[in-house]
């Protein structure tokens, strides 16, 4: 085989649940980030705790490239049933590393490898991880010592004994790796130009939660629900520190009114949740927004209906939270694409809610909250926040006609006012009315039209990537961000760009003009009915020319949308 | 604490202005404002730091009717709410009042887990045993055979005893009282007030339009005053005194100390008390968590 020189290139690591492919990925990731390479970890796991088949993808580059590829350079399986799992992602280019095939699987490119038997030879075989990890380590021309010294800090707290076997372990698979390599003459050595040791290595469930903080959450009631429950679990664990009052509800209708409350006491909450548990929330994002007490919603997506595919991924509640909620008011979605936009535009529509009182919406989904990046610590910059809240006098009332549409907030206990919070109509103090002549107009005007107004104004542009003469867009939100963007680029044609919405509603001013400049429009989303494009068609009356739709609860590759893209554009 | 009156300002929580009420005349709501306007007041509270917090029903406008702040919210989640305000303000006195159907029916799954969260809030049930802003529907406490437009053949399903429920879940205060008996209901509602941790007042309410047999004289002659042997810290007492069902008792029924109280479990009051709102979030602090994930 001739010598292999890349600088991109994916393993995946498949077994059942429990087997430990989590622990083989997190000293393969701690190597090669150690060692300046950009890391992304993509997870494919069913929603069971044991047994099933699950698979770690970890794309390695000298470059940030965080979107998900199909295809693998390096398979490592550890139960016999993994390669025909994965058979549509192995080709005669994929060398397999592992257990071998319990069926009839031909691996054309195969080294056997028993981890388990290796680990006996050791001593036991809770040492196979190590093993396995070691033999991957081996194939690359990479400073062994990093991996040992990993093993130190990490066993530690486990005594010598365990420290020093992992090390034999890890040494144990650095020499099968060279062996491999030199068996089927490989050569990899890398190059990268970043400083990646010292960039931060989070999920996107952390990078929600940290621009959550950033954006100066210090309240959050939340339940348990895939794919949503990292950033709860994040802020709980956090809590102390950063003075944070996480409470885990014991419902979703509970989380939401639980977080209104505090809002209402002048706390900023922010509630996470995935769909399911956000269609029970929907009663109560009209109580936010009839009682203008601020709340951010983070919701995961997965796919529906019902339970669905708890551990999947999909982008089918767009139209959720656009129509959550009886009655109008106004609200702004945001779908950041990638981990810099997570903290950025979490901290941002947190300080929305509170700067015009109302609902705001974060949707991310499965794919990003279970993936891994690597990120330059001077993306997470500190946020302003300014201080919404006013201290009261005598005779305040809560809902105040101004001239912004925006009245004073007051919250229990600031001054000397008293703060009326009704979800009944009501008059500027907020005590009932049934005054449908001037009352219930005026409070619209400043509840819906004003607002929506103010937040069309603010509305984040989209944003263009690719060459500035393209004419044809393909136009994506949410996670789908950088696989768009990559597949752009290594289409390799010069008439198409790619355009990103890290805001779907209110959509920004600009939106019908930039879709009016472009001939073609192609619309790729995670759903069937192209939920965004409706959006689009709606606000702009422009339709897009085709959809790439993808709705089985995989997320796109980089070559399938290469595919797609070329034979539509 | 019964009877011990404080020469404070009664007429702090009368309202400084014309608010038309909304309940009919002679509705038993009245009996049970005017009694806990002047419990508040005796009970050392300043509308400034009085909160209280309703869900939807004909009970559940009394704030409206309160100088006080209030946030009235959704039919059934009134609970959550004022858990909220209390745990990021504890200085708040926080009060839930409201409906039978709103707290027992809607609102039954908040019931059990509030308790069991244990936040100091008084939550004062009107309990007329009917749906009134409805037009007459059963409640969760409507008693059997009760005809209503919906249960023309009368109430089958059992009537839900909150009483027992909460003694179960060992809510450290339950007591039950009476629109008809306001004197008593103040006190009682003073009790709930002063003790930590959760406290259910369960206050029995004639709705004199929908509900033509749970009435004033009903109520009077279904009820019983527990006397001086009641033992409110004797759990297996409290049961055997809310089960009774010929009889209503009216009292303290349940009165404890022996739970840890909610916002003063979750931590971040431990070494400062300032509310939320106070608080500057520290950059510091995130940075810091941001290290340990290089
Ligand atoms: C989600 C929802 N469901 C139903 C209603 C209609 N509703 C309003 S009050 C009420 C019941 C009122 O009964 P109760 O709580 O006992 O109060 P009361 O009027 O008797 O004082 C109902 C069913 C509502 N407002 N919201």
């Amino acid at each position: 085989m001739a010598k292999q020189k890349s600088n991109d290139f994916t393993i995946v690591i498949a077994g059942q649940a429990g087997q430990g492919i989590e622990s083989i990925a997190s000293v393969l990731t701690h190597v090669f980030k150690k060692q300046d390479f950009n890391i992304y970890v993509a997870k494919d796991v069913m929603s069971r705790v044991r047994g099933g088949m699950n698979s770690i993808t970890v794309r390695v580059s000298g470059e940030r490239s965080d979107a998900f590829r199909s295809h693998i350079d390096y398979f490592v399986p550890l139960d016999p049933r993994a390669h025909s799992h994965y058979k549509n992602r192995l080709n005669e280019k994929t060398l397999i590393i592992g257990v071998a095939a319990g069926d009839d699987f031909k691996a054309e490119n195969m080294s056997t490898v028993n981890f388990v038997q290796l680990a006996h030879e050791i001593g036991n075989r809770i040492y196979a991880n190590t093993v396995a990890a070691g033999t991957i380590l081996g194939l690359f021309d990479l400073d062994a010592d990093i991996a040992r010294r990993y093993m130190q800090t990490f066993f530690r707290r486990k005594g010598e004994q365990v420290v020093s076997e992992n090390i034999a372990a890890i040494e144990k698979g650095l020499k099968i790796g060279k062996h491999i390599a030199f068996e089927k003459d490989v050569h990899l050595a890398l190059e990268t130009k970043e400083d990646v040791s010292e960039y931060v290595f989070l999920s996107g469930a952390e990078a929600v939660a940290f621009g959550a903080l950033a954006g100066g959450v210090n309240f959050s009631s939340s339940y348990p629900m895939s794919p949503s429950t990292g950033v709860f679990t994040f802020l709980a664990a956090h809590g102390k520190e950063c003075d944070v009052l996480a409470e885990q509800a014991t419902d979703e209708i509970g989380a939401i009114n639980m977080s209104l409350g505090a809002s209402f006491a002048g706390a900023r909450a922010l509630v996470s949740t995935s769909g399911g548990g956000f269609a029970l929330m929907t009663e109560s994002v009209s109580l936010s927004a009839m009682t203008e007490t601020p709340i951010t919603v983070h919701i995961a997506q997965r796919p529906g209906p019902a339970t669905g595919l708890p551990t999947r991924t999909g982008q089918e509640d767009l139209n959720l939270a656009l129509y959550a909620g009886h009655g109008e008011f106004a609200r702004a979605i945001f779908t950041p694409g990638t981990p810099e936009e997570m903290y950025d535009i979490t901290a941002h529509a947190v300080e929305l809610a509170d700067k015009y009182q109302i609902p705001t919406f974060v949707l991310s989904d499965q794919l990003m909250m279970d993936s891994f990046y690597c990120v330059p610590r001077e993306a997470f910059t500190r946020k302003e926040h300014h201080t919404y809240i006013e201290k009261t006098t005598k005779g305040y009332q809560r809902y105040e006609i101004t001239d912004t549409g925006l009245s004073p907030r007051g919250v229990p206990g600031y001054g000397e006012g008293l703060v009326h919070a009704d979800s009944d109509e009501h008059d500027e103090d907020g005590r009932i009315t049934e005054d449908m002549t001037v009352m219930r107009p005026a409070m619209m005007e400043k509840r819906f039209f004003k607002r929506r107004d103010l937040l069309t104004e603010e509305s984040l542009p989209p944003t263009r990537s690719g060459p500035q003469s393209a004419k044809t867009l393909i136009v994506s939100w949410g996670s789908n961000k950088n696989v768009v963007e990559e597949a752009v680029r290594r289409s390799g044609k010069k008439s198409i760009a790619a355009l990103h919405f890290s805001q779907i509603f209110p959509l920004h001013p600009d939106t019908a003009q930039i879709l009016l400049r472009a001939e073609k429009v192609i619309i790729v989303e995670n759903n069937a009915t192209g939920q965004f494009a409706e959006l689009i068609a709606r606000e702009t009356e422009i339709v897009c020319q085709s959809r790439i739709l993808k709705w089985n609860g995989e997320p796109f590759s980089v070559e399938e949308l290469i595919t797609k893209i070329k034979s539509l554009a | 604490m019964i009877g011990a009156t404080q020469t404070k300002n009664n007429k702090a929580f009368e309202l400084d202005k014309d608010v038309e009420n909304q309940w009919c005349p002679g509705c038993g709501n009245f009996p049970i404002l005017l009694t806990l306007k002047k419990a508040l007041a005796e009970a050392g509270c300043s509308p400034e730091n009085t909160v209280l917090v309703s869900g939807i029903g004909q009970a559940a406008k009394l704030p409206q009717y309160v100088q006080s702040h209030y946030f009235n919210g959704l039919h059934g989640r009134a609970l959550p709410v004022a858990t909220g305000i209390k745990a990021a303000n504890p200085r708040m006195n926080v009060l839930v009042t409201s409906g039978d159907g709103d707290v027992y029916g809607e609102g039954g799954g908040h019931l059990i887990h509030t308790i069991r969260r244990n936040p100091n809030i008084a939550v004062l049930v009107h309990d007329n045993m009917i749906y009134g802003l409805t037009k007459g529907q059963a409640s969760p406490t409507s008693p059997k055979e009760l005809v209503t437009p919906t249960q023309p053949r009368g109430v089958y399903n059992e009537p839900f005893n909150p009483l027992t429920l909460a003694i179960s879940l060992d809510a450290p205060f339950v007591a039950r009282a009476s629109a008809g008996e306001p004197e008593m209901t103040k006190e009682i509602i003073k009790q709930a007030i002063a003790h930590p941790g959760f406290a259910l007042v369960d206050i029995f309410q004639p709705c004199i339009v929908f509900n033509k047999k749970n009435t004033y004289q009903w109520f009077k002659e279904h009820t019983k005053v527990l006397d001086e042997s009641h033992d409110p810290t004797d759990r297996a007492q409290a049961f055997a005194v809310a089960m009774a069902d010929d009889e209503f008792a009216l009292g303290v029924i349940s009165a404890h100390h022996r739970r840890a109280v909610y916002e003063e479990s979750v931590g971040i009051y431990d070494d400062d008390r300032r509310a939320l709102y106070e608080r500057e979030n520290d950059w510091s602090m995130i940075e810091a968590l941001l290290r340990t994930r290089v």
